[in-house]
């Protein structure tokens, strides 16, 4: 306990001192947190993919249509347990800056095959009962202020009507949550049923698939059985995990986040060291104070343990504050308007931070500490 | 008139005392410069990103340029024109003409997946079917090795940013497109331009690999002069036959950009926003020190009648001056290392990959060393006035 007293009472001899490098401190780990957001933003949620899910695609890309007619074809492959189709409808809400991904599914297989996506029993029905019925994430739904029973007005960049009608018209009957974090709450799914019927051109044609295989260690060799399917024929198909799609598409955004997120991390070290530095100077002040203790009987451990309880106390503190509050600001949504739709601080990164602390704690307090510790009195008292 | 004078110089002389005493307090001043540094440069790093994003736009679009979509359409991607719809595009008033006709380009726009040298995986690659007029309305279009293609024959050339990011796009090579052999037969360049990203074919042998019939996505056609787009425009709008939207290409290209732009200045910004706290607080740290360690010698300077005025300023002036030196250091260090650096990204609107270089233009530059002084004011006037305040009597008795 009068260790305790001792580490606060150094502590407050300089306040302003102390507050200021606990708040670098704090910034420095508010960054670090906003770091890992960033780089799960940019991962585009590589990690929360499913193990057992295979994408199926046009082999030139993505953008060229499948048949529909696919997906019966691919449910007879050996492995295969079940398939469902996504397109892409690209329309615009209200205006082309209010970006999110909006797309006709099949909902009973849809949501059977994305058991992250959780809707209500009731809301599931109501979807299964409206034609021209749709579900939001929640996320999107919080954007737009919108609620069950709404009617939302989409235009068409692609998929005009029939008769050249660009306003689509959806009843929101769902808000739907993720079951993790990483789970992309900012889509718009319809019906593809009310969507093939009305859609002016195009009918059959989807966008791609996803397929659930039986056994995950054997995902590669399902994948290898689709595109032989459907090798030689007008739509060639490439397959692959669900992770190494989504990877793909981290791969493209390319060397950007990389570099961000590596030029964020130098000035992090930067910070720490900066703040280290100024931490050990105020041990380094006080050296003959040190010795002072030695001389009315500290041991040389309890001065080490003294001069590190210091640093811990301030690097715990800042450090602690700056995780919570980069936390805080995380929560509270992604900076760039929708641009970024899995935004979260993983756990993984939290912990990862609070090992950074205790490091850094035990960095910036070991050499001030050692020197303390092997002090000799009678030099240092002479100082 | 005596009065101001004697006050700037006090001013003067304790700026000099302290500037000179700077190498005794090394330590903690090059503490504060390097944070300040670090800060600049990453401000300055992020937002040359962007910057370079939207010189490539730029530098694609000409004033005089127009981009003919189906109205609905946000992209070319998304955009078709049908039937005559080209043809009667062409017709519209104002256009650029040749003994040819109107220098007016249909153009088919498509993706194709292909690997990145960086990581060897795939990149959505764009794909152009262009017509022969197509090279006249991209500036500083420029054939820099092989030749151009020949209408009619599968073959294709590669803009220069597409060859630095692809695996395996040079000439002599082949390329695989809807089960067809397509070989490389030049490389060109557009003036740094978004066309450079992109792969070009005659858009009479994409239409029939892709099945488009005579159907194409977009049109770019030359006016006379920028001032007679209202016109031209209002004549397709209206024209019964057409149901098509035309934009002024550099109009068309800032909306692509949009969003990208949005995304790494808003990411770059906050994180400058943090980190200059974080910088704040270590210039207040420093000066913080400097002012106590130097209490003894600003107490005697008191007592021998210089005025608080001065003694505030020149903590202050000597905060900036550590800040500029920050400030200065970390956006020539970004200069030096992201000026020029080639990269690539993918375009969501556009839904393909844009290569382009960062840019770290002046403005960057100085909004780098405003923001490292903003940070030195805030830095240097706290301790400032408390060394204005400090207690002659008390000071000057400290160790």
């Amino acid at each position: 306990m009068k260790y305790l007293y001792l580490v606060w009472s150094n502590l407050k001899r300089k306040k302003i001192r102390t507050i200021l490098t606990l708040l670098s401190i704090m910034v420095a780990f508010m960054l670090f947190a906003y770091l890992g957001a960033i780089k799960q933003a940019f991962s585009q949620g590589v990690d929360v993919a499913g193990l057992d899910r295979l994408i199926v695609r046009h082999k030139i890309s993505i953008i060229q249509m499948l048949p529909q007619s696919y997906e019966s074809r691919i449910e007879q492959i050996e492995g295969i347990e079940s398939a469902v189709h996504q397109t892409w409808f690209g329309g615009i809400y209200q205006k082309p800056s209010n970006f999110f991904a909006q797309m006709p599914v099949d909902p009973q297989e849809y949501l059977d095959m994305y058991p992250e996506i959780l809707l209500s029993a009731e809301e599931r029905e109501a979807w299964l009962a409206t034609r021209s019925g749709a579900i939001a994430g929640r996320g999107i739904a919080d954007r737009f202020g919108w609620k069950t029973g709404d009617r939302i007005p989409i235009n068409a960049t692609v998929w005009t009507r029939k008769g050249g009608e660009r306003t689509w018209e959806f009843d929101l009957v769902g808000i739907y949550d993720g079951a993790t974090d990483g789970t992309d709450t900012t889509q718009f799914l319809f019906r593809y049923d009310f969507f093939d019927e009305s859609r002016q051109y195009g009918q059959g044609q989807v966008g791609w698939y996803t397929v659930r295989v039986s056994d995950p260690e054997r995902a590669a060799e399902a994948a290898a059985l689709i595109d032989a399917e459907f090798a030689n024929s007008p739509a060639e198909t490439k397959a692959e995990a669900e992770g190494a799609f989504l990877q793909g598409f981290a791969d493209q955004i390319g060397n950007i986040a990389f570099i961000m997120t590596s030029i964020i991390a130098a000035v992090f070290f930067t910070m720490l060291l900066v703040a280290g530095n100024t931490m050990a100077y105020a041990v380094r002040e006080r050296t003959n104070e040190l010795a002072v203790l030695k001389a009315i009987g500290f041991t040389d451990r309890s001065v080490l343990g003294l001069v590190l309880g210091e640093s811990l106390v301030i690097t715990g503190i800042g450090g602690g504050l700056g995780l919570a509050l980069g936390w805080l600001m995380v929560s509270a949504g992604d900076p760039t308007n929708g641009q970024l739709p899995i935004f979260f601080l993983p756990l993984g990164h939290l912990l990862t931070g609070v090992v950074l602390i205790g490091l850094m704690a035990l960095i910036a307090g070991i050499l001030p500490a050692l020197q303390a510790q092997r002090l000799r009195i009678a030099d240092a008292l002479r100082r | 008139m005596n009065a101001i004078l004697n006050w700037f110089s006090q001013i003067f002389s304790i700026t000099l005392f302290s500037v000179r005493s700077l190498p005794q307090r090394m330590g903690s001043s090059a503490t504060a410069v390097l944070g300040i540094a670090g800060v600049v440069a990453v401000l300055v790093g992020v937002l040359s990103i962007a910057q370079g994003i939207v010189k490539t736009m730029e530098s694609s679009a000409s004033p005089d340029n127009v981009v003919i979509l189906r109205s609905g359409a946000s992209s070319e991607m998304m955009s078709i024109l049908v039937g005559d719809d080209a043809k009667f595009i062409a017709e519209g008033p104002g256009l650029v003409r040749n003994e040819y006709g109107a220098l007016s380009s249909p153009e088919l726009f498509v993706v194709i997946n292909l690997p990145m040298r960086s990581t060897g995986a795939d990149a959505n690659v764009p794909l152009r079917g262009v017509s022969p007029v197509a090279p006249e309305l991209r500036s500083g279009f420029n054939i820099v090795e092989g030749r151009m293609f020949e209408s009619g024959l599968n073959e294709v050339i590669v803009g220069v940013g597409a060859r630095m990011e692809i695996v395996g796009l040079e000439v002599g090579n082949t390329l695989t497109v809807a089960q067809e052999e397509w070989p490389i037969v030049g490389i060109f360049e557009a003036n740094g331009g978004l066309a450079e990203s992109e792969i070009w074919v005659d858009a009479a042998v994409l239409q029939p690999a892709y099945r488009r019939g005579n159907s194409y996505q977009v049109v770019y056609a030359k006016l006379e002069s920028p001032d007679d787009f209202q016109a031209y425009k209002d004549a397709l709008t209206s024209d019964p036959r057409l149901n098509v939207k035309p934009v002024l290409e550099a109009d068309y290209y800032s909306d692509q950009s949009t969003s990208l732009n949005n995304t790494i200045t808003g990411l770059g910004t906050l994180i400058a926003v943090i980190m200059g706290f974080g910088a704040i607080f270590g210039a207040l740290n420093t000066m913080y020190t400097a002012v106590s360690s130097r209490s003894r010698e600003i107490a005697t300077l008191r007592a021998l009648g210089f005025q608080s005025g001065p003694v505030v300023i020149s903590v202050l002036i000597e905060s900036l001056l550590l800040a500029m030196a920050g400030g200065v250091f970390g956006a020539l260090a970004a200069w030096l290392v992201f000026d020029g650096y080639r990269a690539s990204t993918l375009n969501f609107s556009s839904f393909s990959q844009i290569a382009f270089a960062f840019d770290v233009t002046s403005t960057l530059l100085i909004l780098g060393i405003v923001f490292a002084m903003v940070i030195g004011l805030i830095g240097g006037l706290f301790p400032a006035i408390r060394a204005a305040r400090l207690p002659v009597a008390t000071a000057l008795r400290e160790q």
